[in-house]
């Protein structure tokens, strides 16, 4: 299949073209943030304090006078920088130990999956909480805990695929010639599996973004780091919501179902286009 | 069946075991080390500290602590709270019954409502109806808990008199237990709501998949062809067969039901396991915070165990081997 093909029918699938927008749209407002925010981040207005929307801040302002709109165009930087970030972690832990437990199998296979397991039941937001508690509330670490807390689903899918093309004459014929584990891995056993990977990696950023706005909420996490999650945080502790500020509480969560949702989708669709032999049985793991 | 039990129940002994490797090298190797705070909290008494440092054999080898730790666990000797200055297991307790409270209503109204829209939606597949309840699954799922309760907040605040915080209202002498009922059930209707939402989206759209697939069955178009109305088909043959693997779904996302319920109990202050989890955090209450991370773990596991004999039931698989 070449890839100009492949991108046509990728660009053909409802799904997949609404979720690709999105994320063009996203990823725009994360790059341009400077130039197209209508204030600086934490430009302080005093003497417009809870303000309902007007032309001047056209979502209104924050406790503190800070434009509300210029906060999530911001903030978007802060959640897809942890949703891509987590993701690399947990997208490289994962291929690893779904790649080396389906090539090696045997008691190897077996200790891996019962840790993969063992991940998948224990609830990962509460462990991430725990977690982030008791090492310090740095980006990186949110990072670092979500990403390694994110990879178990990762790693069923590629031992799974592994499985599948271990089998297959190719590698067979591959091992006779006297090719090494090492060279057969990655010559072999992982262009095959790494489409897989992609749909995957689509929904494992999705929830990614999802965790660290749940982390941020709660309070764990660096809450000086503007983001979506660090905005509804401020919203609820200062007393807004219960207020009814709606300009204030509804943007950002506005702003995190759109950017969930365009993940989601993007990953279904390339599930459809680069596996469509396979029924997509897709396992949610979400806050 | 005795087999699978005796097998499953194994595995979830085991993955408790890793929990408590687990949580042993979380709370007292890491930087910091929570268990040495403990001593530094100056509301505690001298005879505490002795008692305490005895309790946790600080001065051991570590293999030595390690096995006090799990002997603790089972004693139920939690450790004491900084905050509360009460056995941990005191301060767990009454949360977790709070939790349940709230989990298990909104848990099983999430599955019969989930389940229901999924076969509604994966008969009808491909249909205005069908596209209504996926698309609305999927804003569902991805709605965070945390901003779902934030609307309804902001509603029920604008409708006015439906309580918005807590369990009980404060200050309120109840005369009959019928009044204190009305007054825990009013102030349960939010955070039911908001836990049934975001849990039931997950569940229509793997039992529509799943009915989907159940449709592609031969046996389906044989029943088709001797005459079988359509409606009786999806009930006694399609519904029982697509239900097997949304089981063994469910199960799995049982972990994100109670992640789920963490944000909801701190969104409403509903004095639960999640609750205590968040304000343990503020306080650094550490030996708290240990036992409620214990405390969800284990209802993890063992509701796991529980969908796993629901599982062997439905499964005559599993039934009758």
């Amino acid at each position: 299949m070449s890839a100009h093909s492949t991108l046509r029918r990728y660009l053909g699938n409802r799904k997949g073209s609404l979720g690709l927008a999105i994320l063009v749209v996203l990823v725009f407002m994360a790059v341009l943030a400077p130039v197209i925010s209508p204030y600086k981040a934490t430009q302080i207005d005093p003497t417009a304090i809870l303000q309902p929307p007007s032309p001047k801040h056209l979502l209104g302002t924050n406790e503190v006078g800070e434009d509300i709109l210029s906060l999530i165009i911001w903030g978007s930087r802060i959640s897809l920088l942890v949703g891509f970030l987590a993701t690399f972690v947990a997208v490289l832990v994962g291929t690893a130990v779904g790649v080396v437990a389906g090539y090696i199998g045997g008691f190897t296979d077996e200790a891996l999956m019962r840790i993969t397991d063992f991940f998948l039941v224990i609830p990962a937001v509460v462990l991430a909480i725990v977690v982030a508690a008791l090492l310090g509330n740095t980006l990186l670490n949110v990072i670092l805990i979500i990403g390694l807390l994110s990879w178990p689903s990762t790693a069923r899918v590629v031992r799974s695929a592994t499985l599948v093309y271990k089998q297959m004459p190719f590698v067979e014929a591959s091992k006779c010639a006297g090719a090494g584990t090492a060279y057969i891995l990655r010559r072999h056993i992982l262009p095959n599996v790494l489409p897989l990977v992609y749909a995957n990696t689509s929904l494992t950023i999705a929830n990614s973004i999802f965790t660290q706005a749940a982390l941020v909420f709660l309070g764990v996490g660096d809450i000086n780091d503007i983001s979506w999650g660090q905005i509804l945080h401020f919203a609820y502790a200062s007393g807004a919501i219960t207020a009814g500020d709606y300009w204030y509480a509804i943007p950002p969560g506005l702003m995190i179902v759109v950017a969930v949702l365009g993940f989601a989708l993007t990953g279904y669709a390339l599930d459809e286009v680069l596996n469509p032999k396979l029924k997509a049985g897709v396992v949610f793991e979400s806050a | 069946m005795g087999r699978y039990i005796a097998k499953r129940a194994l595995t979830s002994i085991i993955t408790f075991f890793a929990v408590l490797v687990l949580t042993f090298i979380l709370f007292r190797l890491l930087p910091g080390n929570p268990v040495l705070l403990l001593f530094r909290n100056p509301q505690l008494t001298q005879q505490q500290i002795a008692q305490l440092s005895a309790q946790f054999g600080l001065n051991r080898p570590l293999y030595e602590q390690f096995i006090l730790f799990i002997v603790n666990v089972f004693r139920g000797n939690w450790g004491l709270s900084f905050y509360y200055r009460a056995p941990v297991t005191q301060v767990l307790f009454p949360a977790l019954l709070n939790s349940i409270i709230l989990i298990l209503p909104s848990t099983i109204l999430a599955i019969l409502i989930g389940v229901g829209l999924g076969v509604i939606s994966g008969w009808k597949r491909n249909t205005l109806t069908d596209m209504a309840v996926l698309s609305s699954s999927l804003v569902l799922y991805a709605i965070p808990t945390f901003w779902l309760g934030i609307l309804l907040i902001m509603l029920a605040v604008r409708i006015g008199g439906i309580p918005v915080s807590g369990m009980l209202s404060i200050g309120v002498s109840f005369t009959s237990p019928t009044q204190y009922l009305g007054n825990l059930l009013r102030h349960l209707l939010l955070p039911m709501i908001t836990l049934t939402l975001v849990t039931l989206g997950q569940f229509s759209i793997i039992m529509r998949t799943s009915v989907i697939n159940e449709l592609t069955e031969d046996y389906v178009v044989a029943a088709y062809a001797k005459g079988m109305s359509e409606s009786r088909l999806i009930r006694k043959h399609v519904v029982p067969n697509a239900l097997l693997p949304t089981v063994s779904i469910i199960a799995i996302s049982i972990g994100t039901v109670v992640a789920g319920a963490v944000l909801t109990e701190t969104v409403f202050s509903w004095p639960g396991v999640g609750t205590l989890i968040y304000d343990s955090i503020a306080r650094r209450d550490y030996p708290v915070l240990q036992g409620a991370f214990l405390i969800v773990a284990l209802s993890v596991i063992i509701s796991n165990f529980i969908a796993d004999l629901v599982y062997a039931y439905l499964d005559p698989r599993v039934k009758y081997s």
